[in-house]
C-alpha cells in the first residue's frame, strides 16, 4: 500500500505554475549577439533547468515559510521592461550626490546619458573585451553556485536564466579605487519585469567601495515592477571591499535580490544594507569564507509599515579555519507589516578558531505588526566561538524618562529613540556623504509617519503561540 | 521656590520617604546627606516624576505649582532639573539634537522664540567649553561612550543651557576625579543666582568644599533628622552617621 503511494508520488511530473512557465517564455524572448549568447549559454541553460526543478515557495518550504510570493501572480503575462527616459532633474533630486563613478541603470539597461563613463575594468557583458570575457566565464555563476544546492534560492537560478546582459567590475591586483562605484538601479514600473546581474572580481590586494542603490522612478506613484537582482563578488587574497546596498523602492514594487560573496585568504568584506518593505521584498546574502584569515562585518537595517513585507535571509559559511564574522541587524515594523530575519551561520568541520557573532534586534510599533526572527546555527567544528542574540523589544523606559526630564514630550522622545535605534548603525559607514544622506532619509521617514515610532508596548508572542 | 510638605513615597511597594518636609527659598543651596538607602535619590526621582515612584501622601510645589499634577516633561519646562547620578546613554541620537530639543521645549514653554540652528550651535559650543567638554562631544550619541566624568559634565552643560530655577544634583560628585569635580563645581557656582536654587545630594563633604551650601540636611529613613550649616557636613565627615542614630534623633 505504502509502496504504491511512493511510486505514484514519484511518477507525478513536475507541473510548472503559470509564473514559472511564463518566466521561461520570457527567457526565450531575449535576443543576444552570437558571441554573448555563447558566453552566457551554459549559465542560462543551467539556470532555467534549476528554476524548473526547484520547489515553489510555500508555507512548507522552510526558507519561504513566512514570506508569500503570491504577489508574483501579477506577472504571469508581464513583458520585459522597455527603458523609459528619466524625468528632468531626477538624478539630482533622488540620488545621492557623491564623489563617485555613477552608473545608472533604468529597468535593467544602462542609461549612458546620466552615467559617468566607465573606468578601466568596468564593462557591460555586451561590451566585454578578451580579458572581461575570460573573467566572466571563469567567475559568473560560480560564486552563487558554490552554495550547497539545497540552500540555493530559485530566484537566483531564474536570474541566471534571465541573464542576457550584466555589469562586470574588475579591480586588478593591488589597485585601490579612489572613487567609490555607485550603481543605481531605477525601476520605472512602466513595463513590469527587469533582471539585473552584476559580477565583481577583486584581485589580490585590491581595495574598493561599491554602492548599489535600488529605487522606483516615482516616489509616489505605484511601481508595478518585478526586479530580480543578483550580485556576485569575488574578493581576492588581501583584498578589501566596502559594500552598501539600499533597497528603497516604492512599496508597490516586488524585488527579489541576492548578494553572493566569496572571501579569499585574509580578505575583508564590510557590508551595509538598508531596506524598506514592499509588496514583496526578499533579500538573500550568502557570504562565504573560502580562505583563512578572512573577516567580515555586516550591518543591516529594515523598516516595514503599512502592509509591507521585508525578508532578509543571511547565510555565512565558515568553510575554513581562522575567519571572523560579525553581523548586526535591526528592524522596526509597524502597522500590519511583516518582517523576517533568518540568520544562518554554518561552521564547517575544518573551520576551527572561527569567531562568529550575530545579533538581531527589533522594535514592533503596533499590535498587528509581525516579526519572525530566526537564528540558524550549524556548528561542526569544536574549537570555535559563536554567539547570537535576537530580541523583540520596546523602547527603554529609562531613556524615555531621561528625555522627558529635559522637557521633551513623550511623543517626541519616542520618535527620537525609535530613530536612534536604527540610526546608531549608520556610524559604521565610511563615506560621510552616504551616511548623511541616509540619516536624512531616515529622519524624514520618522517625521512624516508615526507608524515606525514605538508608541505602544506590543504583545510579543513566542514561537509556541504562533 | 520649593515647598515639600510631609512627603511619603513608595518604590516597588517599599516605603522610602516617610514624611519629608523641606522649604527652599530662591538663591539657596541645600545639601542633602545621609547613609545609603535613606531616600536621597528617591527624593529627586519623586520630584521629577519618574514612573515607579509612587507618592502616597504629602505635596510639593515649585513656584506655587503642585508638581504632582504635572507630567515629567511639564515639570522640566517649569524649571525643575535633575542632574542624574547615572546619565543615560542613547546611541543613535546626537547630543546636539537632544540638547536642541530640550532647549526648544523649555523656550516654547516660556514663550520665547526658537533659537536658530546657528545660534544654538554657538550657545552649545560655549557651554561645552565652560565645562571643559570638547565640542566634538556634541556630535556624538547622547552620553555614548562618555567616561563617568564626561557624562557628569554633560549634565552640567544641559543645566546651563536649560537655565532651570531649581537644580537637583544627584550624587554628581560620585566617580569624579578632583579635576572634574572642580570643573563641575565651578559650573554650578557660575549658575548660582538669587533666582535659582540648588539641592545637592552627596555622600561626601568634599563636594561641599567647592559648592558651599546654605543648609545641610541629614536624611535618615526617609525624613530629615537634622539640619545645620556647612559645619554639620564636617561633623558628619568626622563622626559618620552612626552618632546621629545613637542620639536617637
Amino acid at each position: 500500500m505504502s509502496d504504491a503511494i511512493v511510486n505514484r508520488r514519484q511518477s507525478i511530473p513536475a507541473v510548472l505554475n503559470p509564473f514559472q512557465q511564463h518566466a521561461l517564455v520570457l527567457a526565450d524572448q531575449q535576443v543576444m549577439s552570437d558571441g554573448r549568447a555563447a558566453l552566457l549559454q551554459t549559465l542560462r541553460q543551467q539556470g532555467a533547468e534549476n528554476f524548473k526543478r526547484a520547489t515553489w515557495p510555500g508555507r512548507k518550504v522552510e526558507h519561504w515559510k513566512y514570506t508569500s510570493v503570491q504577489a508574483l501572480k501579477t506577472y504571469e503575462s508581464a513583458g520585459w521592461a522597455t527603458p523609459v527616459k528619466l524625468p528632468e532633474g531626477f538624478c539630482s533630486e533622488r540620488l545621492m550626490t557623491l564623489n563617485a563613478t555613477r552608473l545608472v541603470f533604468v529597468d535593467g539597461a544602462l542609461d549612458a546619458a546620466v552615467s559617468d563613463s566607465m573606468p578601466a575594468g568596468i564593462s557591460l557583458f555586451s561590451e566585454a573585451d578578451t580579458l572581461a570575457t575570460q573573467l566572466i566565464s571563469s567567475h559568473l555563476g560560480k560564486i552563487a553556485g558554490s552554495v550547497d544546492p539545497s540552500r540555493r534560492n530559485l530566484f537566483a537560478a531564474l536570474n541566471s536564466a534571465w541573464t542576457a546582459e550584466g555589469l562586470l567590475i574588475h579591480v586588478a591586483q593591488n589597485v585601490i579605487l579612489e572613487k567609490p562605484i555607485y550603481l543605481v538601479h531605477i525601476s520605472t514600473g512602466s513595463n513590469p519585469v527587469a533582471n539585473q546581474r552584476t559580477l565583481m572580481v577583486m584581485e589580490q590586494g585590491a581595495n574598493a567601495q561599491l554602492i548599489e542603490h535600488f529605487l522606483s522612478a516615482s516616489g509616489e506613484a505605484p511601481d508595478s515592477g518585478f526586479v530580480n537582482t543578483l550580485t556576485e563578488i569575488h574578493i581576492g587574497q588581501n583584498a578589501q571591499l566596502h559594500h552598501t546596498r539600499l533597497n528603497l523602492e516604492h512599496e508597490s514594487a516586488a524585488h527579489v535580490g541576492a548578494v553572493h560573496v566569496n572571501l579569499m585568504r585574509d580578505s575583508v568584506f564590510n557590508g551595509f544594507t538598508v531596506s524598506e518593505g514592499s509588496k514583496l521584498k526578499r533579500l538573500d546574502y550568502h557570504l562565504n569564507h573560502c580562505g583563512q584569515g578572512a573577516s567580515l562585518n555586516f550591518a543591516g537595517i529594515y523598516l516595514a509599515r503599512h502592509d509591507q513585507l521585508v525578508d532578509y535571509h543571511t547565510c555565512i559559511e565558515h568553510r575554513v579555519p581562522h575567519c571572523t564574522s560579525q553581523q548586526i541587524f535591526r528592524g522596526i515594523v509597524g502597522d500590519k507589516a511583516k518582517a523576517v530575519f533568518n540568520g544562518r551561520i554554518h561552521i564547517f568541520q575544518d573551520a576551527q578558531k572561527t569567531l562568529a557573532e550575530m545579533n538581531n534586534r527589533n522594535l514592533l510599533t503596533s499590535d498587528s505588526a509581525e516579526i519572525n526572527t530566526k537564528p540558524e546555527l550549524e556548528i561542526y567544528a569544536d574549537d570555535v566561538k559563536c554567539a547570537h542574540g535576537a530580541t523583540i523589544s520596546q523602547l527603554d523606559d529609562t531613556a524615555l524618562y531621561y528625555l522627558q526630564s529635559r522637557g521633551i514630550s513623550p511623543s517626541q522622545a519616542r520618535m527620537m529613540l525609535s530613530f536612534g535605534f536604527v540610526n546608531e548603525l549608520l556610524s559604521g559607514l565610511p563615506i560621510e556623504d552616504v551616511k548623511l544622506w541616509l540619516e536624512n532619509w531616515l529622519r524624514h521617514r520618522f517625521s512624516e509617519d508615526r507608524s515606525l515610532v514605538s508608541d505602544v508596548n506590543p504583545r510579543v508572542k513566542s514561537g509556541a503561540d504562533l | 521656590m520649593l515647598e515639600i510638605h510631609e512627603l511619603y513615597a513608595k518604590v516597588e511597594g517599599k516605603q522610602i520617604l516617610n514624611g519629608l518636609s523641606l522649604s527652599i527659598k530662591p538663591g539657596e543651596v541645600h545639601a542633602i546627606m545621609g547613609p545609603n538607602g535613606s531616600g536621597k535619590s528617591t527624593l529627586g526621582n519623586v520630584l521629577t516624576g519618574r514612573s515607579g515612584y509612587e507618592v502616597t501622601s504629602g505635596n510639593a510645589t515649585l513656584n506655587g505649582k503642585n508638581l504632582f499634577n504635572l507630567e515629567v516633561e511639564e515639570r522640566a519646562r517649569e524649571g525643575l532639573f535633575l542632574a542624574f547620578q547615572y546619565p543615560v546613554e542613547i546611541p543613535g541620537v546626537s547630543n546636539m539634537e537632544f540638547l536642541k530639543a530640550s532647549v526648544d521645549a523649555r523656550r516654547k514653554h516660556l514663550g520665547l522664540p526658537d533659537l536658530s540652528s546657528f545660534d544654538f550651535m554657538k550657545l552649545a559650543r560655549e557651554s561645552s567649553q565652560k565645562v571643559s567638554l570638547d565640542p566634538a562631544f556634541l556630535k556624538r550619541g547622547v552620553n555614548e561612550g562618555f567616561s563617568g566624568g564626561e557624562k557628569k559634565r554633560n549634565e552640567i552643560m544641559q543645566m546651563m543651557l536649560l537655565e532651570p530655577s531649581l537644580c537637583i544634583l544627584d550624587e554628581t560628585d560620585s566617580g569624579l576625579d578632583i579635576d572634574a569635580l572642580q570643573v563641575v563645581a565651578a559650573g554650578v557656582n557660575a549658575m548660582r543666582s538669587s533666582a535659582r536654587s540648588f539641592i545637592v545630594v552627596t555622600h561626601y563633604q568634599r563636594l561641599l568644599d567647592y559648592i558651599i551650601p546654605d543648609y545641610v540636611h541629614v536624611l535618615s529613613q526617609g525624613k530629615i533628622v537634622r539640619t545645620g550649616d556647612k559645619e554639620l557636613a564636617k561633623e558628619l565627615e568626622d563622626k559618620g552617621y552612626g552618632w546621629l542614630e545613637k542620639e536617637g534623633v
